[in-house]
């Protein structure tokens, strides 16, 4: 026992995970089950069931300082702000965005804000030049050269301590800033806030499990965020100190992620990112699944490429839970994701190919036989079981996040739906990121 | 307030303690159901046997019967349930001790049942329409799996035909038995015995139609009507 603990807490923690590995592997064993693709597919579900089960203590250790407020928050002190709002073709949806950030319930005089032109060729320039009256708005026009570099351009002329990024398609709830700053407030050491991000305006199903995605994501942030170990700062309005930028530069192209790759820069240095889930953002979601489709390769090819140059991190322990956790569950969720839904797919193939031998030899034929609805018939192998516990994880965290979110709305169909359509749809944005990664294509913007 | 880069050890252990906990509590989920199974295989197993048994007494006392009621009688027809539930069980439950020795038993049964119908057709005069049928399970045999997919069709085709499949793999003496007495080769999988001729290899649905419709006189059974025996094709 005393060797144990003596023993490195690093090499412990592989222990645990050889520890898990074998005791799956004598499990199965013991079922006579052990066929390699099934302990492949066993060990990679025991990794996404730890996944979900580290979310839900993390949850019940830190329920109690999860605070959604109602109206408005005071601060002792208001810091000025800059909000910068890069747009390329953003003619639809810009002057929204603009209003609902001089709108903000914020004193008027400490928000500044820069909207950047990046080479757009429809009429957002002329919906920009119209808030030039406001005096504490500013316009940059430039050349178009990526968000990246709109966002750098903005930088450059920032002189306020904290500054943000307001994505052209979405909307900043009125109350956000002031909620967001009270975290700033609190805790001297946060370095950024990121928002809980809500889908709105779901037209038809592909939104609607959008939605149910966003609130997901709302409880994921949250729990990184009480362990310290955000890995994304989101474009729609994510408040950093100045300091950051000061300390480790500008934006960067990075995949076209650049939201990703500062938070990991910023874990990689140990600047404390938290999320704040009542600054709401109202963010529009894709409409058809083509448009879906792009903005996830995009967000994956982002995802793994960023992970590929910060691999170093991994499994260091001054890097924290970012090293130990959410590193590790993105390369899980990525594999995991991988494997099962390619083993899905196979067996889908695998079945369609027999129901054409069966039409080549028999022709359509109908067996009146057999009993679909006797009982003995229903899979309850461990492995169902267990999907069932992953799906119910999965289901109590989509509840949780539209808790945090405080969201009124009728959801129980986008479950349904985010379910479907990502398992079916999913496949394809991920070996497609996959490819580009691999043969280094960079997928476009839109 | 919490450092960044603070690791919080014990819970990643509890983490890994309750993530055990749920995969034993699903895997022993999975067994309790995958055992109900078994015993209910068992349980029909046992009464099929009874029923042969209960058969072939009847058939001893034969004098004393009319060849119609034995004819009525001897149908098992939950052998045919049996088969495909015990096809099932061993895709989803694994080729387990259990499952082997059931597979087993009913190999032993459909034997039984076959010579008692031989037996009776001999002593009634009648010809009892079945058909033989040999695969393999011990190598990828893509031609038995549309054998039997054939042969599934025909016996719902023709509510009197009975058919009984044996796996060439399969260690029971009995089967082996079988096999010496047609001459089949695992060279040859598949392999058919319709009306004492043996045929090797994939036949198409049309052929053996004409084939058993000459050899028994079989009337199609039409849709809705009652089946009045069953038995499987089941590639167990």
């Amino acid at each position: 026992m005393n060797l144990i603990l003596r023993m490195p807490k690093k090499a412990l923690f592989v222990m645990f995970f050889l520890f898990a590995f074998l005791s799956i592997n004598v499990i199965l064993f013991i079922y006579n089950m052990a066929s390699i693709p099934d302990i492949i597919l066993y060990f990679l579900t025991f990794l996404s069931v730890y996944v979900q089960v580290f979310f839900l203590v993390t949850f019940l250790d830190n329920r109690k300082k999860i605070i959604t407020r109602n109206g408005c928050n005071k601060l002792s002190k208001y810091p000025k702000v800059t909000i910068l709002v890069p747009a390329w073709n953003e003619e639809k949806t810009i002057y929204k965005t603009i209003r609902s950030i001089l709108d903000l319930n914020y004193p008027k005089d400490k928000i500044k804000i820069f909207l950047i032109n990046d080479g757009s060729t429809d009429k957002t320039w002329n919906v920009i030049s119209k808030f030039t009256k406001f005096p504490n708005v500013s316009v940059f026009n430039k050349e178009n050269g990526g968000k990246y570099t709109a966002l750098n351009l903005g930088l450059e002329h920032v002189e306020t301590d904290f500054l943000g990024c307001l994505d052209a398609d979405s909307v900043v709830d009125r109350d956000s800033l002031v909620r967001i700053m009270s975290y700033f407030e609190k805790d001297p050491t946060v370095m950024a806030v990121a928002p809980s991000i809500i889908a709105v305006n779901s037209k038809n199903f592909i939104q609607k499990a959008q939605e149910a995605e966003y609130f997901l994501a709302v409880y994921m942030k949250k729990m990184l965020g009480f362990l310290g170990a955000i890995h994304v700062t989101p474009g729609p309005f994510t408040i950093f100190r100045k300091k950051v930028f000061d300390d480790l530069g500008p934006y960067k192209h990075a995949h076209n992620t650049e939201d990703m790759e500062i938070a990991y820069r910023m874990q990689k240095n140990n600047y404390k990112i938290e999320q704040c889930n009542d600054a709401y953002v109202y963010t529009n979601t894709p409409i058809s699944v083509v448009k879906l489709y792009k903005q996830r390769v995009r967000w994956i090819y982002g995802s793994i490429n960023n992970t590929i140059d910060y691999r170093g991190l991994i499994f260091k322990k001054k890097y924290g839970n970012f090293s130990f956790f959410t590193l590790p569950m993105i390369i899980i969720s990525f594999v995991a994701v991988c494997y099962i839904l390619g083993k899905i797919a196979y067996n889908f193939i695998d079945f369609l190919f027999s129901k054409i031998t069966q039409f080549e030899v028999i022709g359509f034929h109908l067996s009146n036989k057999m009993n679909f609805f006797d009982p003995f018939f229903i899979n309850t192998q461990s492995l169902f079981f267990i999907s069932l516990i992953l799906y119910a994880l999965v289901l109590f965290s989509i509840i949780l996040g539209r808790k945090m979110a405080n969201d009124k709305n009728n959801y129980i169909l986008g479950i349904f739906y985010y379910f479907i359509i990502f398992t079916i749809i999913g496949p394809f944005w991920l070996f497609k990121a996959t490819y580009n990664t691999i043969f280094s294509r960079k997928p476009a913007w839109r | 307030m919490e450092q960044n880069n603070y690791i919080d050890w014990k819970k990643y252990l509890i983490v890994f303690l309750i993530t055990v906990t749920l995969f034993l509590s699903a895997s022993y989920i999975g067994n309790y159901f995958s055992n109900k199974k078994v015993d209910q295989l068992k349980l029909i197993q046992d009464k099929i046997s009874i029923d042969i048994l209960s058969s072939e007494t009847q058939f001893s006392l034969l004098s004393e019967l009319s060849c119609k009621n034995i004819s009525d009688s001897v149908i098992s027809g939950e052998l045919g349930d049996l088969g495909s539930k015990l096809e099932w069980g061993q895709e989803n439950l694994g080729m387990t001790d259990t499952v082997l020795y059931l597979k087993k038993y009913y190999s032993l049964l459909e034997i039984k049942d076959y010579l008692l119908t031989k037996n009776i057709s001999t002593r009634c005069k009648t010809k009892s329409a079945f058909i033989l049928y040999f695969y393999t399970t011990a190598e990828n045999c893509s031609e038995c799996e549309k054998q039997g997919l054939v042969l599934s069709a025909l016996r719902d085709r023709y509510g009197e035909l009975r058919v009984y499949s044996f796996d060439y793999s399969i260690d029971l003496s009995a089967v082996k038995s079988m096999l010496q007495i047609y001459k089949i080769e695992d060279t040859k999988l598949p392999a058919l015995v319709i009306d004492e001729e043996v045929l090797t290899g994939f036949h198409g649905i049309d052929e053996l139609e004409s084939m058993i419709k000459e050899s028994f006189k079989l009337q199609e059974t039409k849709s809705g009507e009652v089946v009045p025996s069953e038995n499987t094709t089941k590639k167990i």
